[in-house]
């Protein structure tokens, strides 16, 4: 069994001189078409800000308020209170929201809706501003939605990346330091999320990713295993969600994305609707299990979403999560109706926003 | 945090799943249901063990002693000391390594070829019981070497997956706990996708193979010494390289936690005229590690690939300054035996003299893993470069 004594300057049949050979930028045509490409991250102006800004918004206890509900769905949420769904209500809902007195001691960052981006108070000042003033950077969410993929027992692929270079340079020149995009993907015990729908959600989220970091904005990378009905176990979700956090972080490699320059928004690990909640321990055990057999140390923070939980549980879990650590990425939140559900449903619409909104707490008072 | 009512958390899931089924869009078309995917999860017969054996030779201040050389290998380092390549020879080599006392205390684990595993010392007592009796678990080469691969620019990939299932498992039968594959990927010659490809999947395949059946699958996808590219070109072909073989082991369902990987140091070519210093290799190696290694792997290994022993020890010390999430150590065959070697000579009476000289490398090895290593003191030997251009191993 000869080994091959391995020669550097075998090239079959190409012409090409000596010298251009180690240059990591040149094209060398050879059968079997080698192409050297440069380095994404050595060219991008960004690439220090984008590490900046995501250790900045997953530093220790810190962590990220969803107030990107679209149009429609803030539609749904006022409702919910009686209120109609105008422009105005939705801004004094943000405006509630965004001046919350030290709401800057646990956020670090709040995702935000085209409309919401630019957006001022009632008084006029731009809520990039009160944000900036808040120390809470503000983001963007830059997906367009979730679309049918044909031939998949309900399965969707997320929508936006026409135009998406020209959005996020908008998006940036208006104070927004990161985005957005949710990838959906359902399952069940046998046939979901099937292979199509994974290789195009991944797909997505990497062109997405590579995307916004061309351009100045850390991308949330959201892989969401929805939480969907059906007797599907704990393990079943653990695996799938290994699975797809494998394809993810493959495509995000292929397109040079710039890993310490990325935030990670994953499902927390549940079983299906039809089983018991499991006991936070359970939860916690399964995710930093899933986390650590799936995420590089590179990547800064992982910010769970809180789909399906309640407002308790998406806490309880989360503490959960800590007694698992150290781990090299931090284990935060990335949270909406956790965060927001007893605040809408306390203000009603209520014009005496600073006596209704709950103090932050004071370790010198409490 | 507002306290919050359970109704209002009720309200919110159900009302979770209406929305559910409205967001993914009016006009869904209905499907045949695909074929049903065997989603099996995977759980195999021996995981705890993997995971017990992965952590134990990835235990602090210990590292791997490679002592897998074919016997062709083997015959060139006898040869360097004069010695003819025969099976006596090759037995009194080995017996002085696995007969070493105290070596244990640095040295978790030990790579053999298969004639090794199978042999026993002049007095008739198997090398994996000396081993095992040392402290040292006992580990295989399973593939079966690089040939040419067809269709790239002369690369080459690893054989070895026909007939594995059954090699390994009697590998286990005879005290084997962990093996070793050794591919390779040559950055003068690319490296092609195709052979990036290759290497990883080969590897994979191999893994998947060896968990089935008991081993602890070393994963060493070498990016070769060779070639005049900086340090900056071989983090991109690491990164590349690695990215291929955690996405093609999670294919395989490999068990993470059960594995250790063998990665080649982040260093710029061997006919590089710039240099890098061991903080440098630290913080570019380290830097590639974190982009593409889960949390969940135990332990990594690195190999020497003809560095000298001092700097193979330096670089490691240098990586070990601050916490990793994994265990970050050494699997060195001739930075480890280079001294032992010359310091032997094939003579009986230089054997206690040999034995010390091991013990002498094994410790400023296990020193380092624990970041606690210094230079000063080594003899000029252990300083002198190893490399060999187009090495055939």
């Amino acid at each position: 069994m000869a080994a091959v004594a391995l020669s550097k300057s075998v090239f079959l049949g190409t012409g090409v001189a000596e010298s251009t050979m180690f240059k990591s930028t040149s094209v060398v045509p050879v059968r079997g078409h080698i192409v050297m490409t440069s380095n994404f991250e050595k060219t991008n102006r960004y690439a220090d800000e984008l590490k900046q800004t995501a250790a900045f918004i997953s530093a220790p206890g810190k962590g990220i308020l969803a107030s990107d509900e679209s149009n429609a769905t803030t539609g749904k949420r006022l409702a919910t209170v009686g209120m109609d769904n105008t422009v105005e209500n939705r801004q004094a809902w943000r405006e509630l929201l965004y001046s919350a007195p030290g709401l800057g001691n646990y956020i670090s960052g709040t995702i935000m809706f085209d409309e919401t981006l630019f957006q001022d108070s009632r008084a006029g000042v731009p809520f990039v501003d009160i944000l900036k003033k808040q120390g809470i950077l503000p983001g963007i969410k830059v997906d367009t939605g979730l679309q049918p993929i044909d031939g998949t027992d309900g399965e969707t692929a997320t929508q936006g990346l026409d135009g998406l270079a020209e959005r996020c340079q908008k998006y940036y020149q208006q104070g927004a330091r990161f985005a957005k995009w949710r990838a959906v993907l359902r399952v069940d015990n046998e046939v979901l999320p099937s292979s199509t729908a994974i290789l195009e959600n991944a797909h997505g989220l990497a062109r997405y990713a590579q995307i916004c970091q061309a351009n100045g904005l850390v991308p949330i990378v959201e892989p969401e295993v929805t939480l969907g009905e059906g007797d599907y176990s704990i393990e079943r979700t653990a695996y799938i969600s290994e699975k797809v956090n494998s394809h993810v972080f493959r495509l995000l490699n292929e397109y040079n994305v710039i890993l310490e320059g990325i935030l990670l928004k994953p499902n927390m690990i549940l079983p299906g609707l039809d089983v018991p909640t499991p006991a936070p321990e359970e939860v916690a055990r399964y995710t930093v299990r899933t986390m650590l057999r799936s995420v590089p140390g590179a990547v800064p923070g992982i910010h769970f979403l809180s789909g399906g939980m309640s407002e308790e549980e998406a806490t309880l879990n989360l503490q959960a999560l800590q007694a698992f650590g150290p781990t090299p990425w931090s284990l935060t939140f990335s949270y909406g109706r956790a965060l927001q559900s007893s605040t809408l449903k306390t203000w009603s619409g209520k014009v005496c926003i600073a006596f209704l909104t709950t103090p932050p707490y004071d370790p010198d008072i409490d | 945090m507002a306290a919050v009512a359970m109704s209002a958390g009720m309200a919110l899931k159900s009302s979770f799943c209406g929305a559910a089924v409205q967001q993914s869009g009016a006009t869904a078309v209905a499907a045949k249901p695909q074929r049903v995917a065997m989603f099996a999860v995977r759980a195999g017969g021996y995981d705890e063990e993997l995971v017990k054996t992965a952590k134990t030779i990835a235990s602090p201040g210990r590292g791997i002693l490679a002592i897998d050389e074919s016997n062709a290998t083997c015959g060139k380092r006898l040869a360097s000391i004069g010695l003819e390549n025969n099976e006596v020879n090759r037995q009194a080599y080995r017996q002085l390594l696995c007969t070493t006392p105290g070596l244990g205390e640095y040295i978790s684990g030990a790579i053999m070829f298969e004639e090794t595993l199978y042999q026993s010392t002049s007095d008739g007592k198997l090398m994996v019981d000396c081993l095992k009796e040392g402290g040292i678990l006992p580990g295989i080469k399973v593939d079966k070497g690089l040939v040419p691969l067809p269709g790239s620019n002369d690369e080459s990939w690893c054989q070895g997956l026909d007939g594995l299932a059954s090699r390994t498992a009697a590998y286990y039968k005879q005290g084997a706990r962990f093996a070793k594959w050794r591919t390779v990927v040559s950055i003068p010659n690319g490296p092609s996708d195709l052979a990036i490809t290759e290497a990883a999947w080969g590897l994979a395949r191999y893994a998947a193979i060896c968990q089935d059946t008991g081993l602890v699958p070393i994963v060493e996808p070498e990016v070769l010494l060779d070639g005049s590219h900086g340090i900056d070109r071989t983090l991109e072909v690491a990164e590349k390289v690695w990215s291929k073989v955690f996405y093609f082991l999670a294919e395989n369902n490999v068990m993470f936690e059960g594995i250790l990987l063998k990665p080649s140091m982040v260093t710029p070519g061997a006919e590089c005229p710039e240099r890098a210093t061991p903080e440098q290799v630290a913080e570019y190696t380290l830097r590639m590690l974190k982009r593409r290694v889960p949390p969940a792997v135990p332990g990594i290994m690195f190999l020497s690939g003809g560095q000298s022993e001092v700097e193979a020890t330096l670089n490691l010390n240098a990586m070990n300054q601050s916490p990793n999430p994994w265990h970050v150590s050494f699997s060195y065959a001739r930075a480890l035996q280079n001294s032992v070697l010359k310091t032997w000579k094939g003579q009986p009476e230089n054997l206690e003299a040999a034995k010390k000289a091991l013990l002498v490398r094994a410790k400023a090895n296990s020193l380092a893993q624990l970041g606690k290593y210094s230079a000063e003191g080594e003899a000029k030997e252990a300083k002198e470069g190893m490399f060999v251009k187009g090495y055939t191993y």
